[in-house]
């Protein structure tokens, strides 16, 4: 892919976020290419998730400038984060699904308010989606009847019938129990074969290794190493990547 | 025409306010002992208890406190007492707090942990030992912001025994109204006295909640 | 001393006593829909509104929950044709409850918003979904039945309440229980045959909205078997 011909679909410069007096992240450049797989690592702390959530406008930030699909981020305009919103969807840490609806009707609403979808095409999309992710026989079941793995994989149903051109995923599974990891892993590498644009914050070294065309390491709010996996891996140039990823391996 | 100023009116409702707060006082005090005795045969598991005063609570909780007073004021009568309205305004509100509260303080006791009693009793405490020294102690500091809390409610529900002719507050604005002809200020005036008499305890009530929710 | 109760005497007017409670489901029916969603818009003002909108609806739930009722029902039935407003009986009874009802369940519908978990109203927001739809799509359905008990209970409270509403000639059950007993003269008789409608409708009442909240209100998660 020729990345310097495509325009970035994300691209921020020099972010600053303070929250109250400690300054979370210290002056951020990261330029994203539709449909790269971005993994950002570094220690709790280092401001990975922060980063994430300024994208897609659930943290303000102070200083810097932050650009998706062209569009700078307009805090204050609430149409303009709305239509930001459907550009740039999230999968979260705890799953955060809907627990008075369905699992169908949980990846049926969004598109049926927003997108104005009809019921009938909503239903078609939505069952569609669940059985890519694998659990189409769990439309009309509620989402306390599924394991954490399962309902992982709803919200990223959820998130997919918005058509977003980028996902974000924060720590999708850091929750789970370990077996229920692989089934969650599985989809959301299908999703980077497919071309969708991802950023994950994440602790999985071997996905990140085996499906990311590139790595960011942060560390105390700052990007300290940037580029393919097996560059970062394999020939760590910064003494803080050198003690992170040694960490690892204990 | 006689011409009534705000204060003339002002006056009249004051001085009825003091009848307000005394039964008031009589309602809270007599229910709360009356209450209290109910919560310990509950506690002690007296025979027939749980379930006598549990239709007890049912019964003042699910009827309205209006018939309750005309219960008290005719039902009295039909036995040969001689009813005046304070008698049959004091009875009523009276077991009406001690069901309300009796209930309100149960709430508290059973928010207390299994395992306090557990402990006591394994140190071989007596029962009113255990309630004397562990449970009451502990049950009194979550019961209290409920307890004053209830009292804006008798107060409140003391506006209703002018219906049965007590002179209160209500009652009497009901009788300045007639007689000034002015029943938007008098009636104004009535709601913001029970205003000033309740706010400041409905707001203590609050902040000890707030007091006793940031100590857990 | 022999005391004879007679209750047939009473009984036997149950015509009136059946328009009398017919009259109080009516007022509860109305006021307590009514109530709730004024109770749920001033809920949301006081979550989400500007400060001069939450001091005003702060002022008015202070101000009902510190006046006791028949106060409110009297200043609307008796005190605003002094500016010019005059009300029947039942509209007046109604427009108290409601004002009664909407100041209570402001307070326990804000309970339950404020307790929504953060997560559940970022996602909808990271969905596109509009301020209002996030609050009447994914924060007030849980909400409300975090809190349908302590509505249920209120709703109840209301309901015994109205029995004030005959003080001013709306034809209720109490108004009815006070018109057999001036004609019969069997006070407690009549008072104990209406405090056990009370009673029993109160039952009802409470059976007939736990059934409602889950099928129409807020749609509950069946639970794990």
């Amino acid at each position: 892919m020729n990345a310097e011909a495509a325009a970035p679909i994300i691209d921020i410069r020099g972010l600053r976020k303070r929250f109250g007096n400690n300054e979370v992240l210290k002056g951020i450049d990261l330029a994203v290419q539709p449909g790269e797989v971005i993994a950002i690592i570094g220690k709790s702390g280092s401001g990975k998730s922060t980063l994430l959530r300024c994208i897609n406008g659930l943290e303000t930030f102070e200083d810097g400038a932050l650009t998706v699909d062209g569009q700078p981020l307009l805090h204050r305009n609430a149409q303009a984060m709305r239509a930001l919103r459907q550009r740039v969807g999230m999968i979260f840490q705890s799953f955060n699904l809907f627990p008075h609806l369905s699992v169908g009707r949980n990846v049926m609403l969004a598109p049926t308010l927003v997108k104005k979808r009809t019921g009938t095409e909503a239903q078609e999309q939505a069952r569609k989606l669940l059985t890519r992710v694998g659990l189409e026989e769990k439309f009309d079941a509620h989402p306390d009847q599924l394991s954490g793995g399962q309902q992982q994989r709803v919200a990223i149903a959820r998130a997919l019938a918005m058509e977003p051109a980028v996902l974000l995923c924060d720590e999708i599974t850091s929750a789970l129990d370990p077996e229920l990891v692989g089934e969650v892993l599985r989809v959301v590498e299908s999703l980077a074969d497919d071309g969708m644009t991802l950023l994950m914050v994440t602790h999985e070294m071997t996905f990140a290794r085996k499906v990311c065309d590139r790595l960011v390491f942060m560390h105390a709010g700052r990007i300290h190493e940037m580029g393919p996996p097996a560059m970062l891996f394999g020939d760590p140039k910064t003494a803080e990547l050198k003690q992170f990823l040694s960490a690892l391996h204990d | 025409m006689v011409e009534f100023s705000l204060w003339d009116i002002l006056r009249n409702l004051l001085l009825a306010l003091r009848w307000t707060v005394v039964l008031s006082l009589i309602a809270f005090i007599g229910g709360g002992l009356v209450g209290l005795a109910l919560l310990l045969a509950r506690i002690a598991k007296l025979p027939g208890a749980e379930r006598g005063v549990g239709g007890y609570v049912q019964l003042f909780q699910g009827t309205p406190l209006l018939m309750q007073l005309f219960l008290a004021y005719f039902g009295l009568a039909l036995f040969g007492f001689k009813v005046s309205a304070w008698a049959a305004a004091s009875l009523a509100l009276t077991l009406y707090t001690s069901a309300f509260l009796s209930e309100i303080w149960r709430g508290c006791v059973n928010a207390i942990p299994r395992g306090q009693w557990e402990a006591s009793a394994s140190l071989a405490l007596s029962f009113t030992e255990q309630l004397r020294h562990i449970i009451l102690p502990q049950a009194m500091r979550i019961a209290i912001a409920p307890t004053v809390g209830f009292l804006v409610q008798v107060i409140k529900g003391t506006a209703l025994a002018s219906v049965i002719g007590f002179i209160e507050l209500t009652k009497a604005g009901t009788m300045i109204t007639n007689a000034t002809f002015r029943p938007f200020t008098v009636y104004a005036c009535v709601a913001l006295l029970y205003f000033t008499l309740c706010f400041p305890i409905s707001a203590w009530s609050h902040s000890l909640e707030r007091k006793l929710r940031r100590e857990r | 001393m022999t005391v004879t109760l007679d209750f047939i005497a009473v009984l036997i007017d149950w015509p009136f006593l059946l328009k009398g409670l017919a009259m109080t489901a009516a007022l509860t029916a109305v006021s307590a829909i009514v109530g709730v969603a004024v109770g749920v818009a001033c809920a949301w003002a006081r979550a989400y509104g500007s400060l001069p909108l939450r001091s005003v609806v702060a002022s008015y739930v202070e101000l009902i929950r510190n006046t006791p009722f028949i106060v409110q029902l009297f200043f609307i039935f008796f005190g605003l044709p002094g500016l010019g407003v005059r009300l029947t009986p039942e509209l007046a009874s109604f427009l108290a409850m409601v004002i009664n009802l909407g100041a209570y369940a402001t307070e326990i519908v804000r309970a339950g918003v404020e307790n929504t978990p953060r997560g559940q109203i970022e996602a909808a927001q990271s969905l596109a979904l509009s301020r209002s739809q996030v609050f009447l799509r994914v924060v007030l359905p849980p909400s409300l039945q975090r809190v349908w008990p302590a509505l249920v209970s209120q709703i109840i409270i209301v309901m015994l309440g109205s029995a004030v509403c005959g003080q001013i000639a709306t034809q209720e059950l109490s108004y009815y229980a006070n018109l057999i007993q001036s004609r019969n003269f069997r006070a407690f008789e009549a008072y104990i045959v209406a405090t056990f409608i009370y009673l029993g409708f109160a039952i009802f009442l409470r059976h007939l909205l736990n059934w409602i909240g889950p099928r129409f209100i807020f749609g509950a998660a069946p639970r794990r078997v």
